[in-house]
């Protein structure tokens, strides 16, 4: 591995999530590194995007839900009361199971992060970093005639890298991604996956996957969950050829899930 | 062994059975949208056929002699001593004016007393022309043509609603008055035009149907408007965006919200009352003022706002909220560049609606002393429009109504088509308003 030796970026102790008294996320405790992608894997149901959610506090939006445990990003407590969520959230990117794009038109979708963080200081600038951000997504030469035209007017696999594009226009440290290619034909999937692999040279990558191929493919490390338990972790390849744990055999080769 | 195999052309009992019940679900609801249908035509019939004639008024033109030695006996044309010689004065001199006009036409005055003559006029005409002599002292003198309001009797034989029957038992306008009329209407003097100053008159005195107006009490109800439109929107959106955005979820929250609901339920008057103790008597606002209207308005009309308001924003889906926090919005910016914008659509339709019911509302105007108010001045300025004593449209309609003589209830039915125009127009503007901010995507 490229970088074993350094801190993790996000380190998760002893984590659980309620959802009322449903026990979905049961005593994880993770060490993500930071400059390189980790992949989520899992059956339907068994708590992936709750603990990726957990990371940017997006579950603080669910009247329900409790989260107990120690998150920390660089080694500072997300829970600290001093942390503002805006600020965390910021920092760690995320792009959601269902893709939301705004009511509003592509470029303001890619734009508005950028705008409300202050990152470019001339249309030009914007102009650019839509572009770019657009470009990486793998989705700038479909939508570039019509970047005024409503993005929730685009085909799933579109919205989906549309909500990527506006993930990475911010330029987060961290990038939570959940099933960002579950919609995407194999040619759209190969240029996510060449940006998943970009990203994962300079900021930390979460990805959730449902594809056992992918996560081989993109990632240094898998984390295997099982009914809301983290059952293992560990470099990807050694998870995908010789697993610890009977049930991530029984998965990876599908039998469970 | 294969079961028979279908065909798809010929529907099986089941889907045979379904579609009756489909039909004779849509007929019952197409009988009951034209059972509403018609009750709305026949509402709005009614009072199109009642009201319409409030809108065109029957005027009598007459050219008065106006004598020197009665209007100015000192012959100095002085302001002071031509505002000395009272209305009463003036009268005879219309009885003169029509006594020839008569003559004129070829009839003959059928009364020993050519003051009986007068009943055809409106008793405000000798004040029109006095007012109208003191403008141009000039004319004394001279002879001036003039066109008079016509008697609320008159008007109304001209209208169909007045008969040689129905004067039977009069004794000031009787049959041989309408004779008159008819000599008078033949020789192009008496006619009937469109009534431009009940749309921006004032009421008048109770003896003087003819010459009423709702324009005043327009006024009033559009001050109060304007003050419920400023006090009522942004408290109502502010309202809801909390409750529905940042409050905790909380026994406190829960307790604003079952009261806000159960605020929008209460009679109307009860306001009123509130509006009395609070407005005029703890806070000394004056009686009858359009701004202590709008305030008790503002008070009824909140929570009709608060609550399609919040149904607004619980409508705007949850994902949306979750992406602006997810690119690092804060809540006010999620709330502001996100979800407000989804929601004012049907804000707006709420805020319309409440302030139609409003327009229309007549209780609690009777206890702050709106309804019974004669509004006989028209406000002169802003101030004056929301300080001033005034009555509202609803109040004038509800008075008009109430008043003995028969030339009142068209005032009333006229006013009701002006107050059903009034909502028509802001629902269209509700219609409008979602148009424009409704996004289709
Ligand atoms: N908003 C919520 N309210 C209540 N329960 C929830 C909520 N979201 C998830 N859960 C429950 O938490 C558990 C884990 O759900 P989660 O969405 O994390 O699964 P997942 O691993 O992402 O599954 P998938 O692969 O299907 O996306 C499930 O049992 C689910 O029912
Ligand atoms: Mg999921």
């Amino acid at each position: 591995m490229k970088n074993d030796s350094q801190d993790p970026k996000i380190t998760a102790k002893n984590v659980n999530v309620w959802y009322g008294d449903n026990h979905a996320i049961k005593d994880v405790s993770v060490d993500i590194s930071d400059r390189m992608v980790t992949a989520f894997i899992g059956p339907s149901g068994c708590g992936k995007s709750t603990f990726l959610r957990c990371i940017n506090r997006m579950n603080d939006t669910i009247p329900t839900c409790r989260v107990e445990g120690d998150l920390r990003l660089d080694g500072e407590d997300i829970h600290d009361a001093r942390v503002d969520p805006v600020e965390l959230r910021a920092r760690v990117g995320m792009v959601f199971q269902k893709p939301n794009p705004f009511p509003k038109s592509i470029y303001e979708n890619v734009a508005y992060g950028p705008r409300i963080h202050g990152l470019a200081r001339s249309r030009a600038e914007l102009d650019e970093i839509v572009e770019k951000s657009l470009r990486r997504a793998a989705l700038w030469d479909e939508v570039k005639d019509r970047l005024q035209a409503p993005g929730t007017g685009l085909s799933g696999g579109q919205q989906q890298r549309l909500c990527i594009a506006r993930a990475v226009a911010t330029g987060p440290e961290v990038l939570l991604m959940d099933e960002p290619a579950s919609a995407l034909d194999p040619i759209a999937t190969a240029q996510i996956e060449e940006l998943i692999d970009e990203l994962g040279r300079s900021i930390a990558v979460v990805i959730v996957t449902h594809s056992m191929q992918q996560a081989a493919r993109v990632s240094q490390r898998t984390a295997f969950f099982h009914l809301g338990n983290l059952v293992e972790y560990g470099e990807t390849d050694q998870i995908f050829t010789n697993p610890a744990d009977s049930r991530t055999e029984a998965y990876i080769t599908g039998r469970i899930g | 062994m294969n079961a028979p195999r279908k065909s798809l052309f010929t529907p099986g009992p089941r889907t045979r059975a379904r579609n009756r019940a489909e039909a004779r679900f849509r007929a019952f609801a197409l009988a009951a949208i034209l059972a509403a249908l018609a009750f709305l035509a026949l509402l709005l019939a009614i009072i199109a056929h009642k009201g319409a004639p409030a809108f065109r008024q029957s005027y009598l033109t007459l050219t008065v002699d106006l004598p020197a030695e009665k209007l100015d006996p000192k012959g100095r044309r002085d302001p002071a001593d031509l505002a000395r010689v009272k209305t009463f004065k003036y009268a005879p001199l219309l009885d003169a004016a029509l006594e020839r006009a008569l003559a004129e036409a070829g009839g003959e005055n059928p009364f020993a007393k050519p003051k009986k003559l007068r009943a055809l006029l409106s008793r405000g005409a000798p004040a029109q022309l006095r007012a109208r002599v003191l403008a141009e002292p000039g004319l004394i003198g001279g002879r001036i043509t003039l066109r008079f309001l016509a008697s609320a009797r008159l008007d109304g034989y001209l209208k169909g609603r007045v008969t040689r029957e129905s004067l039977a038992r009069e004794r000031k306008f009787t049959p041989a008055h309408l004779d008159v009329a008819d000599t008078l209407r033949a020789a192009g003097l008496l006619e009937t035009r469109f009534n431009l100053a009940f749309l921006t008159g004032s009421d008048a005195s109770e003896s003087r149907p003819e010459a009423a107006g709702i324009g005043t009490a327009a006024l009033g109800t559009l001050a109060m408007m304007l003050v419920v439109l400023a006090l009522a929107l942004p408290i109502g959106v502010a309202a809801a965006l909390y409750l529905e955005e940042f409050a905790p979820g909380n026994r406190l929250t829960d307790l604003i919200e079952v009261n806000i609901s159960n605020l929008a339920a209460v009679p109307s008057i009860v306001f009123g009352i509130l509006g009395l103790a609070l407005f005029i008597r703890f806070a000394g606002l004056p009686q009858s003022a359009p701004l202590v209207g709008g305030l008790v308005l503002t008070l009824m009309t909140l929570p009709r706002i608060i609550i399609p308001a919040r149904a607004a924003l619980r409508a705007v889906p949850p994902s949306i909220r979750e992406a602006a926090l997810g690119v690092g919005a804060s809540r006010m910016q999620t709330v502001l560049h996100h979800v407000l914008p989804l929601a004012l659509p049907g804000i707006l339709t709420g805020t319309i609606i409440g302030m139609a019911q409003a327009l229309g509302e007549t209780a609690p105007l009777l206890l702050i002393g709106m309804i019974g108010f004669v509004a006989t001045n028209p406000p002169a300025t802003p101030a004056e429009a929301l300080l001033a004593p005034n009555s509202a449209m609803p109040a004038q309609i509800y008075e008009w109504a109430r008043r003995a003589d028969p030339a009142w209830y068209e005032r009333a039915w006229g006013g009701i088509i002006l107050l059903i125009g009034f909502l028509l127009l802001m629902n269209l503007a509700a219609i409008l308003l979602r148009r424009r901010f409704e996004r289709r995507w």
